[in-house]
């Protein structure tokens, strides 16, 4: 285990040295993460979300879906989901949704005001902040659940990543991992409930 | 008795699935749909190799397509190549489609002049097939069921109302809803009601680029139901047959029923 995350690591010092720009930037925006203010109540839950910048001769911005999962894959919460909003020359953006096959099949297919509340434009390359308010999250049952985050890219690939958390969380948690293709640094902070 | 067999045998050979006919399928051009515009396009074949077009065109004659609300939705674009015909359909409503093309024909066989003569065609046909002098007349059914499903946003169930005639197959499983790693089950029936017993193929597409067809065999129990687990991606082309004694025509005693579906799997 501590192999796989070793070398998993070691791929991504790899990759880091050859975009050494894009990775500096990177650890800044991590640092700034770590430091964001513990306990405002209402921002209980932090997810950044880096979308690496890819050299291709066509590229185009991908389609990213963030959600809540129970134990269960069972999707709970929808959080975002980036899509390209409208009719362009290859039709409406909507008719590719699917391409993010885990939250299509996880419930992005019910298209229903759920959805349509979290919805938003498609983002560039970079490091990307979603704040998840207390709102959100206050009908959560205990439990364990991921934080999933999923990118699919025109002409490009699919990636998926898990992040674990504990509802309601007993102290402030922390989980990082990154993609190897579509996603870069996926990281989630979970606030602990302030003292009174 | 021999006559009997030999009838049979000519028409196992058209009806079979696996060993020597062709297989006959529908594809698809995708299973999931979203979006305002949407639009799938069926190709109709039937070929050795899973799924390309390389033997002969299926007819469109008997499509039958049911809308998520039960009502019937039409074909479009309706056309016959040399290899393939295709259709399309244009999916306005939320919910699952369910696109079958039906084959109805009939079998017969019968000795004029002291020879034995074979004939395929449709029912309607017969009467002006047969000479009125022919002898040791002998005649069956067939009803043919190729389907396949598509759905736009949620998958639903009302178009897989059973019709009650022939072989069908109803979901346990959505058929929209199928992935690698999971099992999934259907029931088939026979004039409605669950059969016990069939003997249903599964083989993944793309045969073509491998040695083995990879064939899997699976068999209906007490409730009509198969179960099958996916390993890989794809789309699926599974296949059965039975016979009942359901005739039209005047002195056919056997109906033989065919059913094939064409189902996509989708990577975890």
């Amino acid at each position: 285990m501590s192999q796989a995350i070793n070398s998993k690591r070691l791929a991504i010092l790899g990759m880091s040295c050859f975009l050494s720009i894009s990775a500096l930037f990177r650890n800044l925006q991590q640092q700034s993460l770590a430091e964001e203010p513990e306990t405002r109540s209402e921002i209980p839950m932090l997810i950044s979300v880096e979308l690496p910048r890819i050299r291709v001769r066509e590229y185009h911005r991908p389609y990213v879906a963030v959600w809540i999962e129970d134990e269960s894959r069972t999707l709970v919460k929808h959080v975002a989901v980036w899509f390209q909003q409208g009719v362009n020359d290859e039709g409406h953006g909507e008719k590719w949704l699917p391409d993010l096959r885990q939250w299509w099949r996880r419930g992005g297919r019910n298209m229903d005001d759920a959805v349509d509340a979290v919805s938003g434009a498609t983002r560039g390359a970079g490091q990307h902040r979603i704040r998840v308010t207390e709102d959100k999250l206050k009908d959560l049952k205990p439990g364990q659940y991921n934080a999933v985050v999923e990118a699919a890219r025109e002409v490009g690939g699919r990636e998926l990543v898990r992040l674990p958390f504990q509802w309601p969380p007993q102290a402030k948690q922390q989980a990082q991992e990154s993609g190897e293709t579509e996603l870069g640094s996926v990281s989630l902070q979970v606030s602990a409930p302030r003292a009174d | 008795m021999i006559q009997r067999s030999a009838l049979t045998l000519f028409m196992l050979t058209i009806l079979s699935n696996t060993c020597f006919a062709h297989k006959l399928w529908i594809l698809p051009s995708q299973t999931q749909f979203a979006g305002d515009d949407a639009w799938v396009t069926v190709d109709a074949c039937a070929s050795n190799d899973l799924f390309y077009f390389n033997h002969v065109p299926l007819q469109l004659q008997f499509l039958e397509i049911v809308a998520p609300d039960g009502t019937e939705a039409e074909a479009v674009n309706k056309s016959m190549g040399k290899y393939r015909s295709v259709f399309d359909v244009e999916l306005t409503q939320n919910g699952t489609y369910r696109i079958a093309l039906m084959s109805k024909f009939c079998f017969a066989s019968w000795e004029k002049d002291g020879e034995r003569k074979r004939w395929r065609g449709l029912p309607s046909e017969l009467k002006e097939a047969v000479p009125a002098d022919a002898t040791e007349f002998q005649v069956a059914e067939s009803l043919g069921r190729l389907e396949t499903f598509v759905t736009k946003n949620t998958p639903t169930t009302k178009a897989m109302t059973p019709i009650g005639d022939g072989l069908e197959m109803i979901p346990v499983t959505h058929p929209n809803d199928l992935y690698t790693g999971e099992d999934a089950t259907f029931r088939m029936l026979v004039n409605g009601e669950p059969r016990e017993g069939l003997e249903v193929a599964v083989i993944r597409g793309g045969t073509r680029y491998r040695n083995q067809l990879e064939e899997t065999k699976a068999v209906t129990n007490a409730h009509g139901e198969f179960t099958v687990k996916w390993d890989e991606p794809g789309m699926y082309w599974i296949s059965t047959s039975a016979q009942d004694q359901k005739t039209s025509l005047e002195h056919a005693d056997t109906r033989y029923l065919v059913f094939s579906a064409t189902l996509e799997v989708l990577p975890e």
